[in-house]
């Protein structure tokens, strides 16, 4: 097959894929049935599958991962697809009180997905643009994977949908139609917790995952021309998170800048910095810096909103700071 | 207090059942286990007073006083297949269900051999490998999504399994409830929701918990079958479960049981309920005990004598007595099992530099000794 599937027919494939491997994974969800979901991530799966393997819900982001838990418990590997990811919060208490405990505290499997469009660049205002992989990132019990390219999508997601723990898979919906790629072939499964050079360098290394792992080779490609070699290393996995990659990349290039869509305070970039600074010190020939949405709701006019997410010349300029060291 | 210990249930079922109900089919001799059933709930809770009292147990005691027959009554209406949900006045369903004694004192001593190696308190623990009980979390209302869940994949695989999951007055004010019951209607999922109507939530009285008048209505609003019976007559209990039960096995969807009781201790040992009326308390020990009622009910109608309720005590005081020797005997857990079991991959936490070598710290004492009871 040497067909391109986009980021987002990606995730499709994935699932129809093991749906049809595993009879026990099912999909639940707001309109994920006839009509597809709203961004079309499921289209024709309910046709393919029957309606009592893609499960339209009542609106009940509690209701439906409480009831994927319980079915997971059951043997089932149920896939949840959220609305928007900015939802997700309306099951906090379920997902971290009781799925991510749920094997800890009474050796109950919990194998289970909960996915959904995530991220800005989009025009999509306070409650359809959030990146809250930080508030999970904080309870042991959960994974998470936020995925930057079509084949990592899949991979991802065939690896999730087979972990025997709760995957919080993050979709980026800047990138489920602009990003394609022609699939690995076979069955193509991406480890979790294992990150990827997206690009080589020597001078400064970006530590990034989703959209902006595309404005870090954007701004690696800018730097090149002015003599100066970025890496960039896209996380894909953010629990667990992949140590030795970061370790070895810091070792190399000595200069550290995180990037992260996310807000900055309480971010995931405080907590690479940290562990950074724990195991690299004698490594680092500069500060570790950071480059992330700045401390705001994410409002939705376009100059509001280009303003407050990181965009290529941020990254440009923190790199460049960084090499003046 | 308008307690109506004695509504009459509204469902169309109940009402036929006036004539022919499904605790008749009960025999003697699973009359007499019902009656065992509460004995052995209230002298182990009564045998867990005594062991707190002597700082043996670790943590708080809840008590379920005076609500044995609602927790036995139902979970009697289950086949060993069937999955309960308990919450933490529900002992007498879990022990139905077939947790021992052994089991609940070693938990409640943070044991590690408890059933969930010291990780969990009280009787915050399952078994969904053959007795088909499920542990319940602190987050009141949260099991009943996750029942609606566990009895989805029942329907999805056309097994011939029910669930039924409790929940107190309390707990139905949580948005946790109302999506769970939900869910599980519109799916017409195999759930029997049994709201146990205690009259308090901790301190809080029904009358501040909702504007409903019995939570038995609250079934109109979901489409789901409703019915009422009184909680401290345990075959009414057994009769109500039963019927809802089978409608559950029937595919006929999910019923809402509220049964009517009493909290008659407070929300844990702990509480010394200035909030509730000495003389409402004394009316219902004196009044509707649901394990005195029974006994008049099986020395009157089956003429149960001295000698087998005798018999029946001494069994269940030498079993509690043996289990209470086993579990203080039993060992507490080795501190690093707490890195254990987080995942299914990895399977355990690498410990923190600083406790790389913990047994030894705590050999050393660099650790500041625990508070409790614990004392390594």
């Amino acid at each position: 097959m040497t067909v391109e599937r986009t980021y987002l027919e990606a995730i499709r494939d994935a699932m129809a894929e093991e749906m049809a491997r595993d009879e026990n994974v099912f999909i639940m969800g707001e309109d994920i049935g006839a009509f597809g979901g709203a961004f079309k991530v499921t289209d024709g799966l309910q046709a393919q599958f029957g309606e009592s393997r893609v499960i339209d819900t009542p609106i009940s982001e509690a209701g439906i991962v409480g009831a994927a838990a319980g079915a997971a418990h059951m043997g089932m590997r149920p896939i949840v697809e959220l609305q928007f990811i900015d939802f997700i919060s309306c099951a906090y208490d379920m997902l971290t009180n009781y799925v991510a405990t749920a094997r800890y505290r009474a050796f109950l499997p919990c194998p289970m997905v909960v996915r959904g469009p995530s991220g800005g660049y989009v025009r999509g205002g306070p409650f359809h643009s959030q990146n809250p992989e930080a508030a999970f990132l904080h309870t042991p019990g959960l994974k998470i994977v936020y995925p930057s390219t079509a084949a990592d999508a899949k991979g991802l997601m065939k690896a999730a949908i087979r972990d025997e723990d709760c995957v919080l898979f993050f979709e980026h919906k800047y990138l489920y139609r602009r990003v394609k790629e022609v699939m690995p072939e076979g069955d193509h499964v991406v480890p979790i917790g294992k990150a990827r050079i997206a690009r080589e360098g020597t001078d400064v290394s970006i530590i990034t995952y989703a959209a902006t792992v595309w404005r870090a080779l954007e701004a690696a490609e800018q730097l090149a021309a002015e003599g100066i070699s970025v890496e960039v290393l896209d996380l894909r996995s953010l629990l667990p998170m992949d140590d030795e990659a970061i370790q070895a990349t810091v070792r190399k290039t000595n200069r550290l800048l995180i990037v992260h869509e996310d807000t900055r305070t309480g971010g995931i970039a405080g907590e690479i910095t940290a562990r950074v600074s724990e195991t690299c010190f004698e490594w680092l020939d500069a500060p570790i810096l950071r480059v992330t949405a700045a401390d705001v709701p994410l409002p939705y006019s376009p100059p509001l909103e280009d303003y407050v997410l990181p965009q290529t010349s941020d990254i440009v300029r923190a790199v460049r700071r960084l090499v003046a060291y | 207090m308008a307690r109506a210990g004695t509504s009459p249930a509204r469902s169309k079922a109940t009402s036929v059942a006036k004539s022919s109900r499904p605790s008749d089919a009960l025999s003697r001799e699973q009359r007499l286990s019902l009656y065992r059933y509460m004995r052995l709930t209230r002298v182990l809770e009564e045998r867990l007073v005594a062991l707190y009292r002597q700082t043996k147990v670790v943590g708080g005691l809840f008590r379920s006083l005076g609500q044995e027959a609602d927790a036995v009554g139902s979970a009697f209406a289950l086949e060993q297949r069937d999955v309960l949900s308990p919450l933490i006045r529900n002992l007498g369903a879990m022990l139905v269900k077939g947790a021992t004694p052994l089991e609940v004192l070693r938990q409640y001593m943070a044991k590690g051999d408890s059933p969930t190696r010291g990780r969990e308190l009280n009787i915050h623990f399952g078994d969904t490998e053959k007795r088909n009980f499920i542990g319940q979390i602190s987050h009141l209302g949260d099991m009943v999504p996750v029942m609606a869940g566990v009895t989805l994949s029942f329907k999805m695989r056309g097994e011939d399994r029910v669930g039924l999951v409790y929940i107190g007055d309390g707990a139905t004010s949580t948005g946790a409830f109302h999506e769970g019951i939900n869910f599980a209607g519109v799916q017409r999922c195999p759930l029997v929701v049994i709201v146990e109507n205690n009259g308090y939530a901790y301190s809080t009285p029904t009358h501040k918990q909702t504007a409903a008048k019995q939570f038995v209505d609250k079934a109109i609003g979901y489409g789901i079958a409703g019915v009422q019976a009184d909680g401290n007559d345990v075959l009414a209990v057994y009769d109500v479960t039963k019927e809802a039960v089978d409608r559950a096995r029937r595919g006929e969807g999910v019923t809402l049981v509220e049964l009517m009781t009493y909290r008659r201790k407070g929300h844990a040992e702990h509480d010394n309920q200035s909030y509730q009326p000495p003389s409402e308390i004394e009316k219902w020990a004196l009044e509707n005990d649901p394990i005195d009622r029974f006994v008049k009910v099986l020395r009157e109608q089956h003429q149960v004598t001295d000698e087998e309720f005798a018999s029946i005590e001494a069994e269940i005081v030498a079993l509690i007595d043996t289990a209470t020797d086993e579990a203080e005997a039993s060992p507490m857990p080795e501190p690093t099992d707490a890195l254990v079991g987080v995942y299914a991959d990895p399977a355990v936490i690498p410990p923190l530099w600083f406790r790389e070598s913990v047994r030894s710290a705590v050999d050393s004492n660099e650790r500041p000794a625990s508070w409790g009871t614990y004392d390594g």
